[in-house]
């Protein structure tokens, strides 16, 4: 690779690109509102991100109160409980960590990481933001629709979901899927944005491979989304023609409370390969940002350079690569012929060869390094936990003959909350907690940070890991109730009840993370330019928070990669990326 | 245990091998632009296109696999897709109308691009106009072919031809393409207009993006252009010639 006797931190060679003209707003609104600057977008799409979210919170707490309480409180019928089931996963993994992942995280880090002064087309970013929150408009619209939203599931897997058995028939599965649609579009408008940023707009010096693992992350999922998410898009267009036209693309001939329907010869698997074409790459849509962004802030934290950086980029590309072929494991129950389930078996259980290589080069890093505790490294170190965690359960279910018995049942929820749901949530916290600073000026308050990450580790782990148990005694995922099973034990049901218990606390206590969030604007303590001490190029603004355009008169010029950290012979235990080199300095 | 003398040419493919595809890397990861002749504008392009292609490409995978998974027999396309004219049914002939000149337009589009670039601007927007005039005309044709099985009764959800999906299918898929074709006209109308007025020698700002914009864009247009003749190709052979 990089041979040491050539020196790498010259100075690198003249621009190519000439310094783009940026479009200065004139008045309040488009300073503000139709913006056109990465970072106004970034905070505009995390906001409505977070609010949607919260909404997902309070579905969540529906589920769980039936789950334990079942029939108690008057308003949670079963028609209620299939919609937050629905909604609450569907806001989750679409409108929650995607866009806070690549619109949040990727419009505010991409441009500053990679030392450019915008996204490459502003306009259409501003675009994208608008029509990703007409799309969140139109799904949470759908509550105040007769019927409701729909229950069909986050799957919505034809026939039952336009079907009338399933709540929100009426106009919740139209809404829904033309909210769909509208977020590819509009993240479709991002993503480009994103991807041609990385690969055509960087500063001076800044190869591929001096990037920050975040924009790997970012980037890779970027691609990976403008590649599946197509597989959604016909899915959604086709699954919306069957229900207000009534072809039969996914709907076979059946018979529904006595009634012939005039559907017929349609193929409701198409659906699901549709669906899990898109849906498998989705998990890692959300994983490879939070890999990046956890590897930086290991790394950070821990004053010590990311172990083996060039392996950890192939192993991003690697997991981005094979996740386009393993969508077939969500269907092992769906009927497959023997052969495509042991094609999707191995290509899935390959997957866990780059993620352990990933997980290996954390440890790697934390070894021997000089650790500080600060908030941030908390949520990477709890990410580590529950994502090997939920990453060995994945080996579970990843095995045809494993996943049979297990797929319809709580250890299937158990295993993909903790590997995409808490672990990915707990690195938008530490990721918040880090960048906070650069973003207003001010750090955020560390004691209650640490009282919100304690809260938050524990109680997840308690909420989700006894599902497990509840997965192998047999407990089903989705039912409305029980009733009399036998199978299912007494003590399930007390288990059931603390978890929702635990559930109702943890999600309460988040509101000290967004009291820490908004008393910190005003009484943060300053931060200054890099309280971190971070040595990534989006630390050394010459204002922070960064003004329009970044960099003020001169874009910088990068030097060696973002992770000198402890580099013999520096002046301190870390040199800049724009730092002009140390003599006899080899950073890649 | 003698050593198996290495043949160089062993060697040297070997050597070949390794130091082309660390050159590959080096060439992606290199300073500031992975693309180093490609613009921002084109890349972004590029890469639509190719998401564009899996979007297409699921329209058509599924359009095969519903149309080998329906019960019924799928209508020959050879029959419906047939005109009268003068007593006779020519099979395919409108279709056949409808690629060629898409296709005529492609190579309009291509020369506009060359004399943007020649900065013969009176020329590229006339071109441009051309293959915009052939655009509409395509669809044009399009929507007369919608309205003649819609009058011989096929719809979205049924015809007395064979399988439903036949018109779902049908509908959908020549519906999205239409769809691109009307957006490239609109888009090609826009840029005309600019390159006939001399936006670009000028460097007058755009409406919305208040950018200044270059030739390129007419090059660009012609990117997404070409992209749907390509599309409009497999359509073709997928729909009407299987």
């Amino acid at each position: 690779m990089t041979d040491a006797s050539v020196p790498q931190n010259v100075a690198p060679p003249p621009a190519e690109v000439p310094d783009v003209d940026l479009y200065h707003a004139h008045s309040w609104i488009t300073k503000y509102v139709f913006s056109q600057d990465a970072k106004v977008i970034a905070i505009q799409y995390a906001g409505t991100a977070i609010t949607v979210g919260i909404l997902a919170l309070v579905l969540s707490w529906v589920i769980r109160l039936q789950l334990a309480f079942p029939g108690a409180i008057p308003f949670i019928d079963a028609n209620v409980y299939y919609q937050s089931v629905t909604m609450h996963g569907m806001i989750m993994v679409v409108y929650m960590l995607t866009a806070i992942f690549l619109g949040g995280f990727g419009n505010y880090l991409i441009p500053l990481m990679v030392g450019a002064r915008d996204m490459v087309f502003p306009y259409v970013n501003m675009l994208s933001y608008w029509v990703y929150l007409i799309a969140t408009l139109v799904l949470v619209s759908s509550y105040f629709f007769p019927g409701g939203p729909t229950g069909a599931g986050w799957t919505l897997y034809p026939p039952q979901s336009i079907l009338t058995g399933t709540p929100g028939h009426e106009y919740g599965i139209i809404l829904m899927l033309v909210s769909l649609i509208l977020f590819i579009v509009g993240f479709t408008m991002g993503g480009l944005n994103y991807v041609v940023t990385v690969l055509q707009a960087r500063t001076r010096g800044m190869t591929l491979m001096r990037m920050p693992l975040t924009v790997w992350g970012i980037f890779s999922a970027a691609v990976m989304a403008l590649l599946a998410f197509p597989g959604l898009f016909v899915a959604c267009v086709m699954l919306l023609l069957d229900r207000t036209l009534g072809t039969s693309f996914f709907m076979p001939s059946l018979v529904e409370l006595g009634e012939r329907k005039d559907y017929v010869g349609g193929s409701p698997i198409l659906f699901q390969h549709l669906f899990w074409f898109f849906g498998h790459p989705e998990v890692y849509i959300v994983a490879l940002p939070a890999f990046g962004i956890v590897s930086d802030l290991i790394s950070v934290h821990a004053r010590k350079n990311i172990f083996g950086y060039r392996m950890m980029v192939w192993a991003i590309i690697a997991i981005g690569v094979l996740s386009m072929v393993v969508w077939g494991h969500h269907m092992y129950i769906s009927g497959m012929d023997p052969w495509f389930g042991f094609f999707f078996a191995v290509t899935t259980l390959a997957i866990a060869v780059p993620t352990a290589l990933k997980v290996y080069n954390w440890v790697l890093t934390l070894w021997h390094a000089d650790i500080h505790f600060t908030t941030p490294m908390l949520f990477a170190l709890g990410f580590l936990v529950t994502f090997v965690n939920g990453g060995i359960t994945g080996l579970y279910l990843g095995n045809v003959i494993v996943d049979v018995p297990l797929s319809a049942t709580l250890f299937v929820v158990a295993h993909f909350h903790m590997v995409m749901g808490i672990a990915p949530v707990l690195v938008i916290f530490g990721a918040i907690y880090h960048w906070y600073p650069k973003i207003t000026g001010r750090m955020m308050d560390e004691r209650l940070g640490k009282i919100h990450f304690w809260i938050t580790f524990l109680g997840a782990y308690a909420i989700f890991f006894p599902m497990h148990y509840l997965g192998v005694l047999g407990m089903p995922r989705r039912f409305y109730e029980m009733g009399e099973t036998a199978f299912v034990p007494a003590s399930a049901a007390t288990l059931n009840i603390v978890i929702t218990v635990i559930a109702l606390a943890v999600g309460f206590a988040q509101s000290i993370f967004f009291y820490n969030l908004f008393k910190s604007l005003k009484y943060g303590a300053p931060a200054g330019g890099n309280p971190w001490r971070a040595a990534s190029l989006e630390w050394q603004t010459p204002e922070t928070p960064p003004g329009h355009g970044n960099w003020g008169k001169h874009l910088p010029v990068v030097y060696r990669w973002p992770y000198a950290y402890s580099v013999p012979g520096a002046p301190e235990d870390y040199l800049p990326q724009n730092a002009p080199p140390v003599r006899g300095e080899r950073s890649p | 245990m003698t050593a198996e003398p290495v043949t160089t040419e062993h060697v040297t493919t070997e050597l070949n091998l390794r130091s082309s595809l660390h050159g590959m890397v080096a060439d992606w990861s290199s300073d500031q632009r992975s693309f180093k002749s490609a613009s921002w504008g084109k890349a972004m392009m590029w890469i639509f296109l190719v998401s564009d292609t899996f979007v297409f490409s699921c329209f058509l995978i599924s359009y095969m696999t519903v149309r080998m998974s329906t019960t019924v027999e799928w209508p020959h396309p050879s029959e419906i897709f047939a005109l009268e004219i003068g007593g006779k049914k020519i099979p395919l002939i409108l279709i056949a109308i409808m690629t060629f000149d898409l296709i005529t337009s492609s190579g309009t589009m291509a020369m506009a691009v060359n004399f943007a670039y020649a900065r013969e601007r009176r020329k590229a927007a006339i071109l441009m106009l051309v293959t915009a005039f052939f655009g509409a005309a395509f669809v044009g044709m399009q929507a007369f072919e919608w309205t003649k099985l819609i009058h011989e009764g096929v719809r979205p959800w049924g015809n007395p031809f064979g399988a439903a999906q036949f018109g779902s299918s049908f509908f959908m898929i020549t519906g999205f393409h239409g769809f691109h074709v009307s957006i490239g006209v609109i888009f090609l109308l826009i840029i005309a207009r600019a390159v006939w007025r001399g936006d670009y020698d000028v460097g007058r700002r755009g409406f919305f993006t208040s950018r200044k914009g270059r030739y390129e864009i007419v090059e660009i247009m012609g990117l997404y252009w070409h992209f749907v003749d390509l599309v409009w190709v497999f359509i073709f052979a997928f729909f009407y010639l299987w």
